[in-house]
């Protein structure tokens, strides 16, 4: 075989998606393999979602089981939670994160809760998807960052897919859970592309992955700061620090074993989250490398996470106000100064 | 009439309630609606009443004796509500309530010792104890709940009647609240849901005059309830909440709307509660007048006047030793093993009676 027609095949084996098709292509996947699936929100039949995401879904599978919902996000979560107790598998889509907290009553007071209240007699099978994050100009009620809110719930699994191949093969994962789960897509990430295998399927949800191996600091983040991270990596890597990049993808449970392991490697941590510090996500994984890996460490645990200022509008104001490649470099040459590696 | 043809018919009289021409919604028995509940047996409703008012004086008074902590709301004034429903609901069909929700337990037949023994945190408890008072779910009668999120109930009760259109089944949810609910924006987005996709649901407000403390003109500006339902054209009534034979016909004919596909009704059921909101509640807000007068409408008293050759002596005695056995049953109960605290908070394999098939 030529090395064209292997550049041929490879191709053809890995098509060029976006994270928004591949979405898409997850939700699809799941309606036909399950009639007892159905998407609900707002505007995802006609209009297509409000990121374009179930765009051409009403046309293959109806308005029953495409069901655009009035603006009432307590009321249609609520009846996701009741659809999932009657036996569905239902796929509720919350817009934003922002606008999740008009629900957040239904989903901690009973999707979370039901089980345990009701002494092990009624799980609720239901799967959430909202975006979240800024970076976008969307001012400070639509960049919200609160995915450490609901990680800190017991009772609901917490998702962020951060690649392509997660966020086409995570959803179907989270629907075979018995329990809620909630997944959060970055609304950065979807016009993002990546190879996906045309047989790629369902991924796990329990672990951790190595985004990018490394030796001597490992940065630990999810969603859309994955790529942040991979760029700060980048350019360390060209200054002679190798940066192992953790993407958590399941924030609740936190697969910190896979975090530690690495730690005891790399003896520096970073922390990034684009919400923010206090009490955030980055607490918790910070507190747990402390926790466990103190007598590893070469440095005290760093983090770079959100200023703690409701997120503004203007464009300099935001990028200031949100974790940057360079802001996440430079706390990792801070980690390392005096190091072999920053002697290199 | 036909079913489509009632729910206009109750629909209108709503409406005309709303241009100022009626107080409050007409109950569709009066314009003589084709559902008409078979004749009651009154001895048996009679017992399920006494059953709950029973149940809840013993309750208060373990209360006072420490054996049973937490919130405790009793119901005691309101059983014509829960027992004149429930005895129209079928066996499949779900049943939401709220945290006052003793008395739907029982009515809608959980064994009163499991009960009793949730009250008392054992693990012989409908709920392993992990509920309590507030929170009885019953998978076999699907009882779903013991919400203590006022509203909270509703969305839920949406969701599984919108389960039950989607998996072709013709049933009926239920879902009880207090009127204090209606000021909350879930039952407005509940209605809408409801109403907008024709859902099977009978939303029955159990409207005992407080929410808590505050008197429903003191918290809302529409007074007549079945309005607010009618406003999302949903066919409304209402019913006398301390007559257990009028709550029941009502529900009789409510539900055969629901069944037959006619979308949601709304059955407002006028009551009133004897005791406090809760046994912390010092009870300082209402008149004593006005409470004996509620009194002499006891729903158990109003039935017993009714029954004829019945020998409510024996009932009441039969009832007694149900409610000692319970007491009986929750004393040899076990608390759990502190070992087993994180169990239910994710699934475990097969325990689930809602797991997937």
């Amino acid at each position: 075989m030529s090395r064209q027609q292997t550049r041929a095949r490879v191709a053809a084996e890995q098509p060029v998606v976006t994270y928004r098709e591949a979405v898409r292509e997850g939700i699809r996947d799941a309606m036909r393999r399950d009639d007892r699936v159905f998407l609900m929100g707002e505007d995802v039949g006609r209009y297509g979602g409000g990121f374009g995401v179930s765009m051409g879904l009403l046309e293959e599978f109806g308005e029953e089981r495409i069901r655009d919902t009035p603006l009432s996000e307590g009321g249609f979560v609520g009846a996701g939670i009741g659809a999932a107790l009657g036996g569905m598998r239902p796929i509720v889509e919350i817009m934003t994160v922002n606008f999740s907290l008009l629900a957040l009553d239904q989903i901690l007071n009973s999707a979370a809760t039901l089980l345990h209240m009701s002494g092990g007699q009624f799980n609720v099978p239901l799967v959430i998807r909202m975006a979240t994050g800024g970076g976008r100009q969307l001012a400070a009620q639509h960049s919200r960052s609160l995915e450490g809110f609901y990680a800190h719930i017991p009772g609901l699994r917490v998702l962020a897919p951060a690649t392509v191949a997660d966020a086409r093969g995570m959803l179907w994962t989270a629907l075979e859970d018995p329990d809620p789960v909630v997944i959060f897509e970055h609304g950065s990430l979807y016009n993002m592309s990546g190879g996906l295998p045309a047989d790629s399927w369902a991924v796990g949800i329990d672990r951790a992955m190595v985004s990018r191996p490394g030796e001597h600091v490992t940065l630990v983040t999810h969603g859309g700061s994955l790529r942040l991270c991979l760029e700060a990596a980048e350019a360390l890597a060209a200054e002679g620090i190798l940066a192992e990049v953790i993407d958590l993808r399941s924030l609740r449970p936190l697969d910190d074993a896979t975090v530690f392991e690495s730690v005891a490697r790399t003896h520096r941590a970073l922390v990034v989250d684009e919400a923010w510090r206090t009490c955030g996500l980055s607490a918790e994984v910070a507190a747990r490398i402390g926790e466990e890996c103190f007598y590893d460490l070469d440095a005290p645990v760093g983090r770079v996470a959100a200023v703690e200022v409701p997120v503004p509008y203007p464009r300099h104001l935001e990028q200031a106000a949100l974790p940057s490649a360079e802001r996440i470099a430079a706390a990792a040459r801070r980690l390392l100064s005096g190091s072999e590696a920053a002697r290199a | 009439m036909s079913a489509r043809q009632s729910r206009r018919a109750s629909s209108g009289a709503a409406n005309g309630a709303a241009n100022g021409a009626a107080n409050g919604a007409v109950d569709p028995a009066a314009s003589g609606a084709a559902h008409e509940a078979s004749s009651p047996d009154l001895t048996a409703l009679y017992r399920t009443m006494l059953r709950i008012r029973r149940f809840e004086e013993r309750c208060a008074e373990l209360y006072s004796a420490e054996r049973i902590r937490g919130f405790v709301h009793l119901y005691i004034g309101e059983e014509a509500v829960a027992t004149g429903v429930l005895d129209q609901v079928l066996p499949d069909e779900a049943v939401v309530t709220t945290y006052r929700d003793h008395g739907h337990a029982l009515a809608r037949g959980v064994p009163m010792n499991e009960v009793m023994a949730e009250m008392h945190g054992r693990v012989e408890g409908v709920c392993r104890g992990r509920g309590g008072s507030m929170h009885l779910f019953h998978a076999p009668t699907r009882l779903y709940g013991g919400n203590a999120i006022v509203g909270g109930g509703l969305p839920l009760a949406v969701g599984l009647a919108l389960a039950d259109r989607m998996l072709g089944r013709t049933r009926a949810t239920v879902c009880f609240f207090g009127e204090g609910a209606m000021a909350e924006g879930a039952f407005h987005e509940s209605m809408n849901l409801a109403a907008l996709w024709r859902l099977p649901v009978l939303f029955v407000c159990e409207n005992n005059g407080y929410a808590m403390g505050t008197a429903l003109e003191r918290s809302q500006s529409e007074t007549n309830l079945a309005l607010k339902a009618a406003a999302y054209g949903i066919p409304a009534w209402t019913c006398d909440g301390m007559d257990v034979e009028a709550v029941r016909g009502a529900a009789a004919r409510a539900l055969a709307l629901v069944r037959d596909g006619g979308g949601p009704m709304f059955l407002e059921a006028r009551t009133y509660r004897f005791r406090a909101h809760s046994m912390y509640d010092s009870d300082r807000y209402r008149d004593r007048a006005e409470i004996d007068r509620w009194k002499l409408r006891d729903p158990l008293v109003l039935l017993a006047g009714r029954l004829d050759d019945v020998d409510l002596e024996a009932i009441d005695s039969e009832v007694a030793r149900e409610v000692e056995e319970a007491v009986a049953f929750a004393d040899a109960g076990h608390d759990e093993p502190v070992s087993e605290l994180t169990r239910y908070v994710t699934s475990e394999p097969i325990t689930s009676a809602g797991a997937p098939r």
